[in-house]
């Protein structure tokens, strides 16, 4: 099915937070990892999530701020709540899709070309084979893409990169987006025409493409990037069998580590790519949540090939003019414009584990611990941001942590919970 | 089991604690991660106290229903001595953030409110008949309101402990771990909800006028609140964003 091959595509990366290191260095921070799915061959464009976040996170942790313990962590705490929201949104919509929707927690046969072996086994053993041997498909690909994808940027492909991207965010907002509408109609029963879902669908479609590719209001390109994670979190959650799913979260945040933290990794190579080259990051890859950085923008570099001053134009344009002021800016206001990035995949890998968590328990603590994990282990990964203000995978702390909840509170607390219930006993 | 049911029980449940997050800690975002870091830590606490509960019950006799009942109600008991060491950790960050402890505490109130009404509330919202089998008709009712009840303690108790750690005095801190004790073994006489609702009500309203002397209120900072003469929390809530 279409959908497989997308997903692989679309699980591009990882996201990594990137500090922004001083005032003067553009806080447009090209994401060289995130860049467009890896998956040149595949015919579906894949989404390509994730990415690294560009250096937009400007840790409170500025020289100049130091002297202010106060000043530094409300500004920490200001970008924290930045990211707070939308994934929280993100998830937010997926488990209340999946509470709703029935289409997406039923079990279905089709599989991802990528997971082929099949869980349906009675053997617990053989099962477990199962989902590990997926898993290192799975993983695999996703490797392949990657180094695939730092291949093309180093050789600097871009209109290739970009021709891809837009494939993919194409698929996503029109394809998905058809099925996920089908699907809310057919379990409210609401009677509807095709003329009238066309029009829906090609509105919004093409706004979504032009706001992430394009110019566009920020909240509404936020938006977009919420609700293609979210779709993506759906489909993973659909088609991923249940136990190769879970090893699949904990591989992914061990490769993202990986990945992004040792020497020779693709992300962090992309990620130091970029930075020589002083690269705006591709659009619709990452969410970020502030939009100055037009200043630094304005002036490209001039020996810059003419795709990157397109973008750069492009991304200058993007970012909304009322924060333009092509004068000096107070340090403090840079500061304050400048917001924090995060790679679309975390997004959708925490709504898979959030989601996973609502489909499979029926059980609402589950879900909530889950979600409080997650958030605490964004936190944290902030935190280390500020610390050590370089690219930071965003995945690790958030899964395991969510992952421990998730089966701790599905077997040792719920039991203990339903019992208190059951006599209204309170603790 | 109506629409009506469950917004009614979502609002008595979470209506204080909701208004008292609107309105003092949404605006600052360093309160709301301390509210998920109380959150969190509550968390920890259910599950360590549930750990050692599921072991209890494996080595148990699973048949007596007397000696289950009887776990559970240890599981309680020690649950509460955990979430009460908890807070214990947060003498750290005192130094900061004077409003900390508050959301802290609610944060410790949002999760075991939660935690003990969502599923209630999911079921409400769907088919059924209440207290089909000869049990309360009251049972949804009576759920909402004791949660109201817990999560407004929570955050009256932390002010409390914090203030006795603080101080040092631990006779307040030994009132406020015996109190939760208390509390949550009134709820052992559900579904007699006059006897545990009544004491558990009266027991908050006395904790919250504790903690409004301790947090340094005093009725006429209360008069001058009420009547809006009080020009400091009038400047303090039209500064400038």
């Amino acid at each position: 099915m279409n959908a497989s091959d997308s997903d692989e595509e679309l699980y591009n990366e990882r996201s990594a937070l990137v500090p922004s290191e001083n005032p003067e260095v553009p806080s447009y921070r090209p994401d060289p990892d995130h860049s467009p799915t890896e998956d040149s061959d595949s015919k579906t464009t894949g989404f390509s999530r994730r990415t690294r976040p560009g250096g937009g996170s400007e840790r409170e942790a500025e020289p100049e701020e130091e002297e202010e313990e106060e000043l530094p962590l409300k500004y920490g705490a200001k970008h924290v709540i930045m990211l707070f929201i939308p994934v929280t949104l993100c998830m937010v919509v997926v488990v209340a899709t999946i509470k709703s929707v029935g289409f997406y927690s039923e079990k279905t046969t089709q599989q991802l070309i990528y997971t082929p072996f099949t869980e349906d086994t009675p053997d617990v053993g053989r099962r477990l084979l199962n989902s590990v041997l997926n898993t290192v498909i799975m993983i695999s690909v996703i490797v392949v893409m990657t180094i695939l994808l730092v291949v093309l940027y180093k050789y600097r492909c871009y209109k290739f990169i970009h021709g891809w991207l837009i494939l993919s965010s194409l698929m996503l907002l029109f394809w998905f987006s058809f099925m996920y509408l089908g699907e809310v109609f057919k379990t409210y029963n609401v009677a509807m025409d095709y003329v009238t879902v066309a029009v829906l669908i090609w509105n919004f479609g093409a706004v979504g493409m032009v706001c992430i590719h394009w110019k566009g209001p920020l909240a509404l390109q936020q938006a977009y990037l919420i609700f293609i994670s979210a779709l993506m979190a759906l489909v993973f959650i659909k088609y991923l069998p249940p136990w190769s799913a879970w090893v699949i979260l904990a591989a992914i945040s061990v490769y993202d580590l990986v990945a992004v933290l040792s020497p020779k990794g693709p992300l962090r190579m992309l990620v130091e790519t970029a930075q020589e080259r002083n690269e705006p990051i591709f659009p619709a890859l990452i969410y970020s949540s502030a939009m100055m950085w037009t200043v630094t923008m304005a002036n490209p570099a001039d020996d810059q090939p003419s795709e990157t001053d397109e973008e750069a134009e492009l991304s200058g344009r993007r970012a909304e003019p009322q924060r333009r002021q092509p004068g000096p800016i107070l340090e403090d206001e840079l500061e304050e414009e400048r917001g924090v990035k995060l790679g679309l995949g975390d997004f959708i890998f925490y709504s898979v584990l959030v989601g996973k968590a609502a489909a499979t328990g029926g059980d609402w603590n589950t879900t909530l611990a889950c979600f409080v994990a997650i958030l605490i282990g964004l936190c944290l990964t902030l935190l280390l941001l500020a610390i050590f203000k370089k690219a930071l995978p965003a995945l690790p702390i958030s899964i395991t942590f969510g992952l421990i909840f998730y089966f701790s509170t599905d077997f040792l607390v719920q039991p203990f919970m339903d019992n208190l219930v059951n006599h209204q006993f309170y603790i | 089991m109506t629409a009506a049911v469950f917004f009614g029980c979502t609002f008595i449940a979470f209506g204080p604690a909701i208004s008292l997050f609107l309105f003092t800690i949404a605006r600052e975002p360093l309160r709301v991660i301390f509210l998920i870091a109380g959150a969190f830590f509550w968390l920890v606490s259910l599950l360590l106290a549930s750990l050692v509960w599921f072991i209890s019950v494996q080595i148990s006799n699973k048949e007596s229903a007397s000696q289950q009942k009887g776990l559970l109600i240890f599981g309680v008991v020690l649950s509460v001595l955990l979430q009460e060491t908890f807070p214990a950790f947060h003498e750290v960050f005192k130094c900061f953030f004077c409003f900390f402890v508050l959301v802290s505490g609610l944060g410790f109130g949002f999760m075991s409110g939660a935690f003990s009404v969502v599923n209630i509330l999911a079921d409400s919202v769907g088919p059924g008949t209440v207290g089909i089998h000869g049990d309360s008709q009251h049972y949804f009712l009576s759920s909402a309101f004791m949660t109201m009840a817990i999560i407004l303690l929570h955050m009256f108790w932390g002010v409390i402990f914090f203030d006795g750690c603080e101080k040092r005095r631990w006779f307040v801190v030994a009132a406020v771990v015996v109190s939760h004790l208390v509390v949550s073994c009134l709820t052992f006489q559900n579904p007699q909800y006059v006897s545990s609702l009544v004491p558990t009500y009266i027991i908050m309203l006395s904790m919250g006028i504790w903690a409004f002397y301790t947090a340094g209120g005093s009725l006429r900072n209360l008069k001058l609140c009420l009547t809006c003469k009080d020009k400091d929390f009038l400047l303090a809530n039209h500064r400038p964003r």
